[in-house]
């Protein structure tokens, strides 16, 4: 080996990262976020058309948004379907977890990827087969239909973080209880439950999103008696210039945030718990 | 709770079927699967007989489908689309995996919350913001007009670009993780060790670094032309009548035309394609990678 490559050698650092590679990176990050960021002073414009930069500012948009009827009421239909179902699948998520998890019979591999199978099909191809199955029931235009149609799409998401859960809690906590006197009922709700809560909360608050934020099955369910938030952004971005678009992503951007901190405490307590039990 | 039967040897295995460990265990499974036989399993099947019935068994919509050219040029175009949005993604998404392995902590965790916040912000606002951007009197157009270094604005929205960065927008999240996650489980030294034994930099990325972050390369661009292949929510706001894939068509069929047998036929088609490239990342990477490396 030369002199020149062994002294090279000596100095190379794997964590050295050169400065075209923090441009490029860097960039890389800016085009993620700068966009989706602009949105907040585009919110501030008072005028009547969405103009860059806003020449006057204020919150009007957000207070015609939080007074206007149209939007109001699909909040409330948004909040109302992924509420439902986030507990729908977040409680079959639960029962299949402990079940796929703890569980010891034939077929768990299978059972487990089926489970998991919603999640690649395309939406469309969902929304379609949702389309012809619930017209046949009458339940188009229904937040039931809504839900029904949810449902197998959150499924998986609920299952994953707690089924992850799971698999690190340590079972001899239950032993001890069952020892001490408890009964199976009492050694769930007191010993086993308390513990995979922030998993079970994960679960349901990844289904949450999901069916707050899905637009595509909406668009061909909805119709115009159960219209959702997503949906009825579709249409407004679709067909017309609505100057309250940017302050409802604002808030939409922070939602996101508040859940990214939320998700992000809770997983905080899985290890600790975990560590700690 | 049922779940909990098998720390106890309790009962004896040899009652009957409802007292068996393993039947009750089985039992907590079970609404999971009756709710997606009724709601999974149905709803597909469902348009898979509308495609194929009308009323008696025919071929006709598949037919249609191979013989009108129209329709063979939206497949080549979602298939264009799919492969140029994974490709991007990746350009954009591996430098970041690359600088996340070994950046310090304080950087590592900034780009790890622009990424994740990326990732959970609503499609719709995701789409929105590039038409801000994008639209003649958008930001990238203002901008270039107040410097003076264009006269008109230039079109960058509903056409080919716009779909492309919207796309590559929501994809670049997926391929990330996956790529950090392999790299995190390569052992820095064997670079240190090219080094030692003469090469380059750039000789120590490409017959080292690179090589061994490829099964990361290969989830994640496979799990995102998945996405891709069914992609609705971008081509419709940010494309032109040009860029429309087959998911568009699908929405037009049912919507604008009510021909549902048809629209049948071409999510059955959709559908297939998926499950092909699908049981290609199964075959090789495994499917335990979807959702997160877990073995069960």
């Amino acid at each position: 080996m030369s002199q020149r490559s062994r002294k090279r050698a000596s100095r190379y650092d794997p964590l050295h990262i050169g400065w075209p590679l923090w441009i490029v990176s860097g960039s890389a990050i800016f085009f993620l976020i700068a966009p989706v960021l602009l949105l907040i002073p585009m919110s501030l414009g008072s005028a009547e058309i969405i103009e860059f930069p806003p020449s006057k500012i204020g919150l009007d948009q957000y207070r015609k948004f939080f007074n206007h009827p149209a939007w109001q009421s699909a909040v409330l239909n948004s909040l109302q379907v992924s509420v439902m179902t986030a507990g729908f699948s977040t409680l079959l998520g639960l029962l299949a977890s402990l079940g796929l998890v703890w569980g010891r019979f034939k077929g768990k591999g299978l059972i487990n990827a089926f489970i998991i199978s919603p999640m690649i099909v395309p939406l469309i191809v969902m929304a379609l087969a949702f389309y012809i199955s619930l017209a046949k029931f009458g339940l188009l235009g229904t937040k039931l239909g809504l839900v029904l149609a949810y449902t197998p799409l959150t499924l998986p998401f609920s299952v994953l973080p707690i089924s992850a859960t799971l698999r690190g809690f340590d079972r001899s906590l239950e032993n001890a209880a069952r020892i001490l006197g408890a009964s199976r009922l009492q050694t769930f709700m007191k010993v086993t439950f308390p513990i995979i809560r922030p998993g079970v909360l994960t679960g349901a608050i990844f289904a949450f999103m999901i069916a707050f934020d899905e637009v595509v099955i909406a668009l061909f369910i909805c119709g115009s008696t159960a219209v959702t938030l997503p949906k009825k952004m579709w249409d407004v971005i679709r067909y017309e210039i609505e100057p309250m678009l940017p302050a409802i992503s604002t808030l939409l951007l922070l939602l996101a945030a508040f859940i990214l901190v939320l998700v992000g405490l809770l997983q905080q307590r899985i290890t600790r718990r975990m560590t700690a039990g | 709770m049922e779940a909990a039967e098998n720390i106890m040897p309790v009962e004896s295995a040899s009652g009957s079927l409802w007292h068996r460990p393993a039947f009750k265990q089985f039992i907590l499974v079970v609404p999971a699967l009756l709710a997606l036989f009724l709601l999974f399993v149905y709803p597909i099947s469902s348009i898979l007989i509308k495609s194929l019935f009308s009323p008696e068994f025919t071929l006709k919509h598949y037919l249609y489908f191979l013989k009108t050219p129209l329709y063979s040029r939206v497949l080549w175009i979602t298939f264009q689309i799919s492969v140029l949005s994974t490709l991007s993604a990746l350009v954009v998404g591996y430098p970041i995996a690359y600088v996340l392995r070994r950046a310090r902590p304080g950087v590592r965790n900034f780009f790890l919350l622009a990424i994740t916040l990326s990732f959970m912000i609503s499609l719709l606002v995701r789409n929105y913001s590039w038409i801000i951007v994008l639209q003649r009197s958008g930001v990238v157009n203002s901008v270039l007009t107040y410097l003076g270094l264009i006269d008109s604005p230039f079109k960058l929205l509903h056409n080919k670009l716009g779909v492309m960065v919207g796309m590559t927008h929501i994809f670049v999240p997926y391929i990330v993780f996956p790529i950090y996650s392999v790299m995190m489980g390569i052992d820095l030294n064997l670079e240190k060790a090219a080094q030692n034994l003469g090469a380059s930099r750039w000789q120590t990325f490409w017959r080292i670094s690179f090589p061994l972050s490829l099964p990361g390369i290969g989830a994640g661009a496979l799990l995102v032309f998945i996405m891709a292949l069914g992609f609705f929510i971008t081509p419709a706001l940010l494309g032109g009548r040009k860029e429309q894939m087959i998911s568009n068509l699908i929405q037009i069929q049912v919507v604008d035309l009510l021909n549902w047998p048809f629209a049948s036929a071409l999510s059955v088609i959709l559908l297939l394609a998926t499950l092909v490239v699908f049981a290609i990342y199964n075959r090789y990477l495994g499917v335990e990678r979807l959702w997160g490396g877990v073995k069960t």
